[in-house]
Parts: C-alpha cells; sequence; structure tokens
C-alpha cells in the first residue's frame, strides 16, 4: 500500500507551490483545516485552565507549553515549529517547554516528517499560531485594565500598557485568555522578520538536554506494565511464506510465551506500487518472550520451510545481466522527446556516450524499527517511532479490521528516519503480535531484521549519449535508463522525472527507460529519486564540459543561461538561484586556484525539495588509487529565513556525510532472492575518519523558507567524483567508489 | 540465574539468563534505557558503557562475565568530572540530531578524555572511529570534545 499521503510526502514538492504568491493562497486556503487547532479550544466559553488553544498553553507561573505536532527524527522539527510559534507569540523562550502530540487529525495537519516539508508548509501557519495566542493574551490585558487593545505591547512574556506603566505576565493573564474565542485569522498582523528575535537565533534542541543523559524518548524505550517482547522472523526471499516451523521447539525455549505464524495481510496491502513494494504484515514467524533476548534467542532456533515464491532466484548479477538485454532492446517507456534528438547527435560536432549505474542502498536507522503495542477489547494503543503516523493508523485499521477511531498513535522521538518511517511495516506488525497474544507487546527488529527487509533506495543504470556543436555547446542528449518497475509504471522511488535537468537546456533530449519486475521492496531515502540520479546528471554535464575543453564551473553557469524558472517539480528550477548557489560555492573554495598534483576540485549543483545546493569537493589521490577528501564546500539557498541555524547547519552536515556514505561504502546485494548484507560491517555508513572538513554558507535569496532535509545530499558526489576525474583524468561511473579503479 | 552487579555505584540484583548480553541487562531488566541497542554485533558503539573505567560494547559482554566490575552507564556518568564536562559540551555544541548514537558517543568521548586530557585531532579520530552517528554528527563531536578538554586545561 502506497497510500496517496506517503506519495505527496516523497514527491513532497507536488502539493505546495513555493511562490510567494502561491503559497500565501495555499496557506490561506490550507488556513481554515491548519487552525482548527486554535478554533476548536477557544469556542469553549467556560475554560480557565490556561489552555489557549490546541497548540499552547500557559500555566501561572508562566510557563508556556507548546505542543508538537509533528514526529521528531533528528531534523529539528520539535524544536522549529516551536520556535514559529513562540515568536509571534512573544514568548520568553527560556519558559518554553515542548510537549509532543500524539496523532490527532481532527486537531492537527500535516503530522508526519519527509519530503523537507517541516518548514514550507508550517513556517506561516504556526507564525499565525502564535499571533493568535499572542491576540488572547494582549486582549485579556486590555481587558483587565480597561484600555485599547491597540496601546498594549509585549516582549518576552509579558503585556505593557505604556501610557499607564501597567505589565502583567502571561501567566497571570493565561486563565481569562482562555475564555476568548480565537481572533479572526485575517485580522493578525505577523511580524517584520527584522523584528525577530527566536526565530533566526542558534537554538539547543529543546531535548538535548535529557538526551545527553540518556532520557528514555525513543520508542525502542517504551515500557508498559504487562509488557512481552517479540521477534519477527519473515522470509528472507522477497515475497516467501511461510509453509511449516518448528513452533513446538521455539515454545519450550527459557522465557518464550508464544511462537505462531503469520500469515500475512491482504491482498491489496501486498500489491502496491510498481507490483513490487510490499508495505505491510508480511508472512513470518513471531515469537513473544519475557525479555527480548529470550525471544530472539529463541527465533535463532527456528527452522522454516519457507516456500520462497517467485523471485528465490534474484540476485544482483541477474538483474545487472537484465539491465544488460534491455540496454540493446528499444526502451519501453519514453520520459522526454524534445526536437529532434537522433538527428541531431548525427550532426553534432563531438559526441561523448557514457553508462552509470549505482546499487541499491539500506537507510539504517540507527534505532532499528520497532514498536510497542497494546491491542484489546477492539481498541488498539500503539507507542510508534514513525514519519508517517496517519498512514500506519490507516495500515493498522485495514490489516486488523478496526475503525482509525478506535486506535490511538503516540509518536515517539525516532532515532534516525531518512524516509525509513514513512512505511510502518513494524506497526502493523507489534498490533498482530499483541492482539494475538493478547498483551502488551513491544516489537524489536534486530539489525538483520532492518538490514534485510528495507524499503531500498533503487540501484539503476544509465546509458547516455551527447552532441556538442562547434562551440562546445550540447545541441542534444539522449538517455536510457534502466530500472524497475511494472507495466510502464516505475517501482516506488525508481523513476526519473521528464523534466530533470539538464532538461529545458538543450534543444533535442530523448528521456527513455526500461523498467525490470522484481520482489524487492523499494522506498524513500533521503532525496528520493534525486540521491542517484543528481549524482548521473551531474556527472555527464562534467563529462561535456571536459569534452568541450571548457572549465566545469563555468560550462554549469552558461548552460543555465538566463534567468527563468524551467519547468518542472515544486515550482520549477530557478536557473537564477541555481546560479546564485553556485557562484558562490565558486567564491568559497577558491575555484580555480593551483592545485598540487593528483589533486582536483569539482562542482556540482541541484535543485531538491524546493531547496538549491551547490557543492564543490577538494580531493587528492595517491597512485596507489586512494582517495583523500580534503574539504567540502557547499551553498545553500532554502530561502530568505533559516528558522534555527544550530539545527540547520547539523542538516547540512548530516547531508553530506550521509551522500558520502553512498559515494564510499554503501551497496546492498542480492543473492537467492535474499539480501547478503545482515549488519553494519558490510554497509557501513561513513565514520570519523572518513569525514571531511566542511563549510556550509546560506545564500539567503527571497524565497519563502524552505527545507534542508534533503536538498543538500545530492550534489555531493558528482562533486567527489568530479573532483577525482579533476585529480587523475579517471571518471567514476559505478557507485561506491571503487579506489583499486583509480590506481596509476 | 541471580546476578550481583555494580552499576553506578549501586549494588543490583538480576533474574537472567547466564548468556544474556549486558546491554539487555542494562535495558530491559534494570530499566536503564540509556545505553542503545544498535547492531548487537561489536560495530556500531551505541552500546558502549564503561567497565571498571574502561569502555566496552555491552551488546558483547554476557552477564556471567562481568563478575564484580564496577559498571557505569550514561545514567551516572555525570558523577565523573569528565563525564560531566562532556555533557555539558555536547549540550553546549548542540552534536545531537536524533540523539540515539550519542550515549555511545559520550561513554567513548569520556574515556578518551580521562586518559587524554588534551587530544589531537588524530587521537580524537583513532577513539571515535568505530562509533557510528547515522545522522552524520562528526564534525560536532569533534568540536564537542576538544570544547570539553578545553573545559579541563
Ligand atoms: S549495539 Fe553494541 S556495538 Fe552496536
Ligand atoms: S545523532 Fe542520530 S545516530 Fe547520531
Amino acid at each position: 500500500m502506497l497510500p496517496t499521503e506517503l506519495q505527496r510526502v516523497i514527491e513532497g514538492v507536488k502539493a505546495v507551490h513555493p511562490t510567494r504568491r502561491t503559497v500565501l493562497v495555499a496557506s490561506a486556503a490550507a488556513g481554515g483545516a491548519l487552525m482548527v487547532g486554535w478554533y476548536a479550544f477557544a469556542k469553549d466559553q467556560t475554560r480557565d485552565d490556561g489552555k489557549l488553544n490546541a497548540f499552547v498553553t500557559i500555566a501561572p507561573d508562566n510557563t508556556i507549553t507548546i505542543m508538537a505536532k509533528n514526529p521528531e527524527v533528528g531534523q529539528g522539527a520539535k524544536t522549529a515549529l516551536a520556535m514559529m510559534i513562540a515568536e509571534e507569540l512573544d514568548a520568553d523562550w527560556s519558559h518554553v517547554l515542548i510537549a509532543q502530540a500524539d496523532l490527532d487529525t481532527t486537531v492537527f495537519k500535516g503530522q508526519y516528517a519527509g519530503g523537507s516539508m517541516m518548514t514550507p508548509e508550517n513556517y506561516l501557519p504556526m507564525r499565525q499560531v502564535g499571533a493568535a495566542t499572542r491576540a488572547l493574551l494582549v486582549k485579556a490585558a486590555a481587558k483587565k485594565w480597561s484600555v485599547a487593545e491597540s496601546e498594549c505591547t509585549t516582549s518576552k512574556s509579558v503585556v505593557y500598557h505604556g501610557a499607564s506603566h501597567k505589565s502583567a505576565r502571561y501567566g497571570e493573564l493565561a486563565a481569562a485568555a482562555s475564555r476568548f474565542e480565537a481572533p479572526d485569522a485575517k485580522t493578525l498582523v505577523l511580524k517584520d522578520p527584522k523584528t525577530f528575535t527566536i526565530i533566526g537565533e542558534p537554538t539547543v534542541g529543546i531535548d538535548s538536554a535529557r538526551l545527553v543523559k540518556g532520557a528514555p524518548l525513543y520508542g525502542i524505550d517504551v515500557t508498559l506494565p504487562g509488557m512481552l517482547y517479540a521477534v519477527f522472523q519473515k522470509c528472507p526471499v522477497f515475497g516467501g511464506k511461510v509453509r511449516n516451523a518448528n513452533l513446538d521447539a521455539i515454545k519450550k525455549m527459557p522465557g518464550v510465551k508464544a511462537a505462531f505464524v503469520i500469515e500475512g495481510g491482504s491482498k491489496e496491502v501486498f500489491e502496491a506500487e510498481g507490483g513490487t513494494v510490499s508495505s505491510g504484515l508480511l508472512p513470518g514467524v513471531a515469537v513473544v518472550a519475557t525479555s527480548w533476548w529470550q525471544a530472539d534467542k529463541a527465533r535463532k532456533a527456528l527452522q522454516v520451510v519457507w516456500d520462497e515464491g517467485p523471485y528465490a532466484t534474484t540476485s544482483t548479477e541477474s538483474l545487472a545481466k537484465e539491465a544488460e538485454a534491455l540496454f540493446l532492446k528499444p526502451a519501453t517507456l519514453s520520459l522526454r522527446n524534445t526536437g529532434d534528438a537522433d538527428s541531431a547527435l548525427k550532426i553534432a560536432a563531438k559526441t561523448v556516450e557514457a553508462r552509470y549505474d549505482y546499487p541499491f542502498v539500506a537507510h539504517v536507522t540507527l534505532e532499528p524499527q520497532n514498536c510497542t503495542a497494546r491491542v484489546a477489547n477492539g481498541k488498539a494503543e500503539l507507542w510508534a517511532p514513525t514519519q508517517l503516523p496517519e498512514s500506519g493508523r490507516g495500515l493498522v485499521a485495514h490489516t486488523l479490521g478496526m475503525d482509525v477511531k478506535d486506535i490511538i498513535v503516540h509518536m515517539t522521538r525516532s532515532g534516525g528516519g531518512f524516509g525509513r518511517r514513512l512505511m510502518n511495516d513494524y506497526m502493523v506488525e507489534a498490533a498482530w503480535i499483541s492482539k494475538t497474544v493478547g498483551a502488551p507487546v513491544k516489537l524489536v527488529w534486530s539489525r538483520a531484521d532492518d538490514i534485510g527487509h528495507d524499503f531500498y533506495r533503487p540501484g539503476g543504470w544509465h546509458q547516455i549519449k551527447a552532441g556538442l556543436d562547434k562551440d562546445g555547446k550540447p545541441v542534444a542528449w539522449k538517455h536510457h535508463f534502466v530500472s524497475f518497475g511494472k507495466d510502464k509504471k516505475f517501482a516506488s522511488c525508481a523513476g526519473m522525472s521528464p523534466d530533470s535537468y539538464p532538461a529545458g537546456r538543450i534543444p533535442n533530449m530523448i528521456y527513455d527507460a526500461s523498467l525490470i519486475q522484481t520482489g524487492i521492496p523499494m522506498g524513500p531515502l533521503r532525496a528520493p529519486g534525486e540521491n542517484a540520479l543528481v549524482w548521473v546528471f551531474q556527472s555527464f554535464i562534467d563529462e561535456l564540459a571536459h569534452a568541450a575543453g571548457k572549465d566545469p564551473m563555468e560550462f554549469q553557469l552558461e548552460l543555465l543561461g538566463k534567468d527563468e524558472k524551467l519547468p518542472g517539480r515544486g515550482d520549477g528550477l530557478s536557473t537564477g538561484r541555481s546560479r546564485g548557489v553556485l557562484e558562490k560555492v565558486r567564491q568559497m573554495s577558491g575555484w580555480g586556484r593551483a592545485l598540487p598534483p593528483r589533486t582536483g576540485l569539482g562542482v556540482a549543483f541541484a535543485y531538491c525539495h524546493l531547496g538549491y545546493a551547490a557543492e564543490v569537493a577538494e580531493v587528492s589521490v595517491a597512485k596507489d588509487g586512494v582517495l583523500t577528501i580534503h574539504k567540502i564546500w557547499s551553498a545553500v539557498d532554502v530561502g530568505r529565513q533559516i528558522v534555527n541555524p544550530m539545527g540547520a547547519e547539523n542538516q547540512c552536515q548530516g547531508g553530506i556525510v550521509d551522500a558520502l556514505s553512498h559515494a564510499l561504502n554503501q551497496k546492498i546485494t542480492f543473492a537467492n532472492g535474499r539480501t547478503v548484507q545482515t549488519n553494519f560491517d558490510s554497509h557501513m555508513p561513513v565514520t570519523m575518519h572518513q569525514v571531511p572538513p566542511m563549510e556550509i554558507a546560506f545564500v539567503l535569496s527571497d524565497n519563502s523558507p524552505t527545507g534542508l532535509g534533503e536538498p543538500v545530499f545530492p550534489p555531493v558526489i558528482p562533486a567527489v567524483t568530479n573532483a577525482i576525474f579533476a585529480a587523475t583524468g579517471k571518471r567514476v561511473r559505478s557507485l561506491p567508489i571503487d579506489e583499486k579503479t583509480l590506481a596509476v | 540465574m541471580q546476578y550481583r552487579l555494580n552499576v553506578n555505584g549501586t549494588e543490583h540484583s538480576v533474574e537472567v539468563d547466564p548468556d544474556t548480553p549486558l546491554l539487555w541487562v542494562l535495558r530491559d531488566a534494570m530499566n536503564l534505557k540509556g545505553t542503545k541497542y544498535g547492531c548487537g554485533a561489536g560495530i556500531c558503539g551505541a552500546c558502549t558503557v564503561h567497565m571498571d573505567g574502561e569502555p566496552v560494547r555491552s551488546c558483547l559482554m554476557t552477564v556471567s562475565s562481568l563478575g564484580t566490575s564496577k559498571i557505569t552507564t550514561i545514567e551516572g556518568i555525570a558523577k565523573t568530572p569528565a563525564g560531566r564536562r562532556v555533557q555539558e559540551a555536547w549540550l553546549k555544541v548542540d552534536v545531537m540530531q536524533c540523539g540515539y548514537c550519542q550515549p555511545g558517543q559520550i561513554m567513548e568521548a569520556t574515556a578518551l578524555l580521562s586518559h587524554n586530557a588534551a587530544p589531537s585531532d588524530g587521537d580524537i579520530t583513532t577513539a571515535m572511529d568505530s562509533h557510528i552517528c547515522r545522522c552524520g554528527t562528526y564534525t560536532r563531536i569533534r568540536q564537542a570534545i576538544k570544547l570539553a578538554a578545553a573545559k579541563e586545561a
């Protein structure tokens, strides 16, 4: 099941149009829904509990509790969204507490973490919540003092009336203020950003003080009275089913309370996007015990006879062979056909041709997938580290035959997300197991479960031929993409947009694709699509620059051409903003300076999830091929305002490091229909010795603020591989980088 | 089996199977959830605790092998001056993204600083390289260790 909500998150940009005009229109349209939060409570005239709306409660001691409506997966939502509210509320930040809200779609909108959408979707509505709350407090003060509201000012949780020298702390006013109707959204005047005192200030994460002491904030830390622990062994071969298992022997093992086969969810849950994703209750064997260790130990003694299903022979080699065969045949899907690429290639002064490929990659959130569930008497309560709780609740309701009204979802902190927790398979597993054993159950996946049952970033193969005219200008681009899917439909996150840059900048273009059908689950991983495609496109543009005998930076700037928006995802790629980040990174990195032998600079840029990033890498390659990345410079344009520079810089560094893991280390392979890797040792995120110094700069353009989770990632890999070419003349066309191929 | 353990300066008695790794004893039998499970195989470092002041991977130590060693976890590390300094530096720099790896990182960094008051960049890399931060906070980890070291000086 790939619910439309998930598709929207993956695509991110389709739902929101980021120009200033459209954001205002969109938020006014969405306003009714988003504003439910402060209308719903204010209508109750009898309350005096300081609860001013669904988001803000102010206690007599001046403590302000702000509800965090979105899940926190390390992206900083809990702190940043509260900062937006607190700014317009004129709150004293040192008295702000933030509480995690449960999933409540009757009150809150957009309770998810994904697609770098936290900032663009919430920047205006959260500020409006703050302004509306402030208006209630001002009204209470004005009434108390019998003065005009317009004569009152606010600062740091205090309302002032200058003329009469009166002042009152928010805590004194909150009880009275909670009786008032919420003001009309149209009457709210938001602050001039120049006067901000909270937004834009580097702010330490609200949970950080507890995290350094080891506070139990994560899903895996949840404990309930009478709780049992579960592991769930699924068929290692994708699409396989249980024939039988030695359940009687397992039930006798120490601590084991139950062991049973789960047949799996309904057919419509299994048959999803592209026919390859299975995001539901898969068949397997559950083992439930009084401790997780005992459950897992019993699982190691499990002997299951599997019906391995139709994909038991899939291997990395078999997929590569299929891709090879597809390259020899005409493509089955036409994504883009503008001008006449074939003729243009025939008359081009120079042609360049190359093949690129990249592997599957797993998410490996450091906190393995887990969920604690209590299902009894037709009701369910779930504690889950999830990026998309609403869809998890829907999946549980659908699979267990329940009404969503009977399901409570508590969002715990997540030990990483990266898109993995947009899928909620572990939620439905925990719910099913709890229902079956009639007790609260904490399901924790082992690392092997996690790597072996991911929704992988799909691998892909590209064959590209391009033509340059006599001045070295690209005139034709012909591209055959071999990817995954079924019946002309790409598998989840295995697609390529017809508008992929440099579309719109080369007159004659063909983007074609052919699809391999497989049982391997695929899904969104940070900067879905772009995390690999940008490497291919930006590498090949670099190839063209060298073929044209031009400086790659100059070539990129020239190709961008005049200032305009190219049609495509979101609001379309702005060539001007792209140029802005390229020029900034050119200056930061000292592009063009003299370098020692076997040292080089490489550049790449991307427009991704509404943000722009350009990166330059400086690398050197020893004679034996050993690669050293000396530094990465990154220029990022996500609009006019960085909400929390503290978190923003961390996100950028994280995006760069994540991309380096793809560039240098990570590769999932398959054999006999199953994932070969079982732990980090064979799928290692980069560790400290592989992390170069990084310099990040924000280009503040006059555009609405957008998110940072994804845009910084995509240009990193091509910046590094383009730098390797500059240093060695060797073009990396296969990931991860194999140092052996770089030796002299 | 019944085991007596000295954790964070207090004697505890737990009833677990002899082959239970210390990680799961801490988390599930003693409800000390700060020590994290990441790989169960000694690779990621999320489960790092101190055994008689030395960093060890609690996912690899069975309860029966502990003897009378003194165990310190993230919940107890603030009692040591180095531990407190490291936690303060971590907060000041705001190292955390998801935060899940950080208890292990803090335990390793504390052990480093208690042996080496002024670690060089190379020393930091050597000590911390066996820890995975999936979110990629390595730059800030380095920064926080330097800050904690400077405070001591
Ligand atoms: S859980 Fe012990 S090293 Fe990863
Ligand atoms: S902060 Fe998320 S794993 Fe380190």
